[in-house]
């Protein structure tokens, strides 16, 4: 350890919420090269709000799993992104720091959650960046911003030190200007690590290669459903067509749980934020609390204050959706027709080895247009399925829509990370 | 149907504060999001769609945690090595 790495850019899309300057690094696969992280992953002595008034001030003790391995490969850590408030967004917007501008059309949000981590790498401020996906929220940001973003199964990248919104679902993943890159950030965060209950203990990534040619490829008739741009639904379907020119056999089929996903995923998100959250009540960390009011007070008082609307509404919701008589209508429900995602998956990788489909089922939307709470949620129904069952999947650029970036969308079985890496590289080479 | 009262419940179970004005806009939108949910209603439940769980447990063991510093060094004016909270009466 001890070089040290000056990163002096301007930040004309608001991508940072915190810019460290000058960062350490040392030697190892990362060497010097400036990684940034979404700020809900906590960094020893760097401030970490998760986008959020509540956390203002916030210094984490500890660095998470996934700090300590980018530090012991070399990497600069030059500051901690924009995101939506605890993740509970597709647009960045509801960030307590304001909006973060899409570097392929700055009138436009790049995504989200991860869209400071996104835009950090669009703009070209950084490499690499690391983000976290509960719903889709590393690749709707990449698909928006023009580059590549990697939700791994759930289990192969450590949660310690990730601060939680819905648990169950979310993963730590890489963003990148390009498969390789991606798969390199990838390769230094995966493996074991007993202190988060949930990972998995799995060989280390195999070194990467282009391989799509004799590769069953699905693709299910409902990711091209109702609420899918036509445009994007024509350029993501060229993506497929190229996909078979490599040699990939392109396999029709049906996912009819699809129409459950969505629901179950929101169901279970806001049930889960609604006890995670619980523990933001000014007595231990983030803003302070009325020690003179009486604590149900002083808590509410300083839970409206640092929350967002967004938040807000979540915890609310899903508190609702986990209270006396209701349970069994929403909760038990959800995880119900969650088991029908998972066999679904488990069902069609029995023929093909991935699917593939559009990553959203728009382009990037334009700033301050999303006022409609359901109407953003269902931005995310082509990429929770991926998250209720635990699978890999990716986003990699395939062309443009209405001249802003598209996505293509491949989901792994699960573990098979290397396999559509692999594919994605083939595609972005052109070369199978 | 949701109505205000309930949202003003569940707003004081997750003390969460909300003003009258917020009570309507939250009141509104819940309803649209649950009607959305409703889709639920016809999953079944059982058989091949019950959920297979189970927990894993780590050995209760003593390790190394934070330095009692670093757990105070978040909080808002500790006493003595201790949190300080609001009253509780």
């Amino acid at each position: 350890m001890g070089s040290q790495y000056s990163f002096d850019h301007p930040d004309p899309h608001n991508a940072f919420i915190t810019i460290c300057h000058e960062a350490e690094y040392g030697e190892g696969p990362l060497s010097g090269i400036p990684v940034a992280v979404k700020d809900n992953i906590s960094t020893a002595g760097i401030e970490t709000t998760c986008g959020s008034n509540i956390l203002k001030g916030y210094i984490p003790p500890y660095d998470a799993h996934v700090i300590t391995l980018l530090r012991s490969a070399g990497a600069a850590i030059v500051g901690k992104t924009n995101m939506d408030e605890f993740g509970m967004g597709t647009t960045t917007e509801t960030s307590a720091f304001g909006p973060t501008l899409n570097p392929a059309d700055t009138t436009r949000a790049p995504g989200g959650s991860s869209g400071g981590s996104a835009a950090a790498v669009a703009s070209g401020m950084v490499h690499m960046a690391l983000g976290t996906d509960t719903g889709g929220s590393i690749r709707c940001p990449a698909s928006f911003c023009g580059i590549v973003g990697l939700k791994p199964t759930y289990g192969r990248v450590s949660r310690y030190g990730l601060i939680a919104y819905a648990n169950s679902m979310e993963q730590i993943g890489p963003l990148a200007g390009n498969v390789r890159d991606c798969a390199l950030l990838y390769s230094v965060i995966a493996g074991h690590d007993p202190r988060d209950g949930t990972s998995l203990d799995l060989p280390a990534p195999a070194p990467l290669k282009p391989e799509i040619a004799g590769k069953r490829i699905g693709v299910p008739a409902e990711f091209f459903g109702e609420g899918v741009d036509p445009t994007v639904a024509s350029v993501v379907q060229s993506g497929i067509d190229r996909l078979e020119g490599l040699g990939a056999e392109i396999i029709s089929c049906s996912m009819p749980s699809m129409q459950y996903a969505l629901a179950a995923y929101y169901v279970t998100s806001m049930s889960e934020a609604s006890s995670n959250l619980g523990r933001y009540d000014g007595v231990r960390f983030g803003m302070a609390p009325d020690f003179v009011r009486l604590w149900h007070d002083a808590y509410s008082h300083i839970r409206k204050t640092g929350f967002g609307e967004e938040v807000r509404r979540r915890i609310l919701l899903g508190s609702f959706a986990l209270s006396a008589g209701y349970k069994g209508k929403y909760y038990a429900k959800a995880q119900a027709a969650r088991q029908m995602v998972r066999n679904d998956f488990a069902r069609l990788f029995e023929t093909v080895d991935m699917l593939a489909g559009p990553t959203m089922p728009c382009v990037a939307l334009p700033l301050g247009e999303t006022s409609n709470p359901l109407s953003m949620y269902l931005a995310d129904i082509l990429t929770v399925p991926a998250n209720l069952a635990g699978v890999p999947a990716l986003s990699v650029p395939c062309g443009t829509a209405h001249t802003l970036p598209v996505g293509l969308q491949l989901i792994g079985k699960h573990g098979a990370e290397d396999e559509i890496l692999s594919a994605a590289l083939a595609f972005e080479e052109g070369s199978a | 149907m949701v109505s205000k009262e309930d949202v003003a419940h569940i707003a004081t179970i997750a003390d969460i504060g909300v003003d009258e004005s917020e009570l309507e806009l939250f009141t509104s939108q819940f309803n649209t999001i649950l009607d959305y949910f409703d889709v639920l209603d016809s999953v079944p439940v059982g058989g091949d769609a019950a959920p297979l769980r189970s927990n894993v447990f780590r050995n209760d063991e003593v390790v190394p945690s934070l330095p009692h510093d670093d757990v105070l060094m978040n909080a808002t004016d500790p006493e003595d090595g201790f949190i300080r909270a609001p009253r509780v009466i």
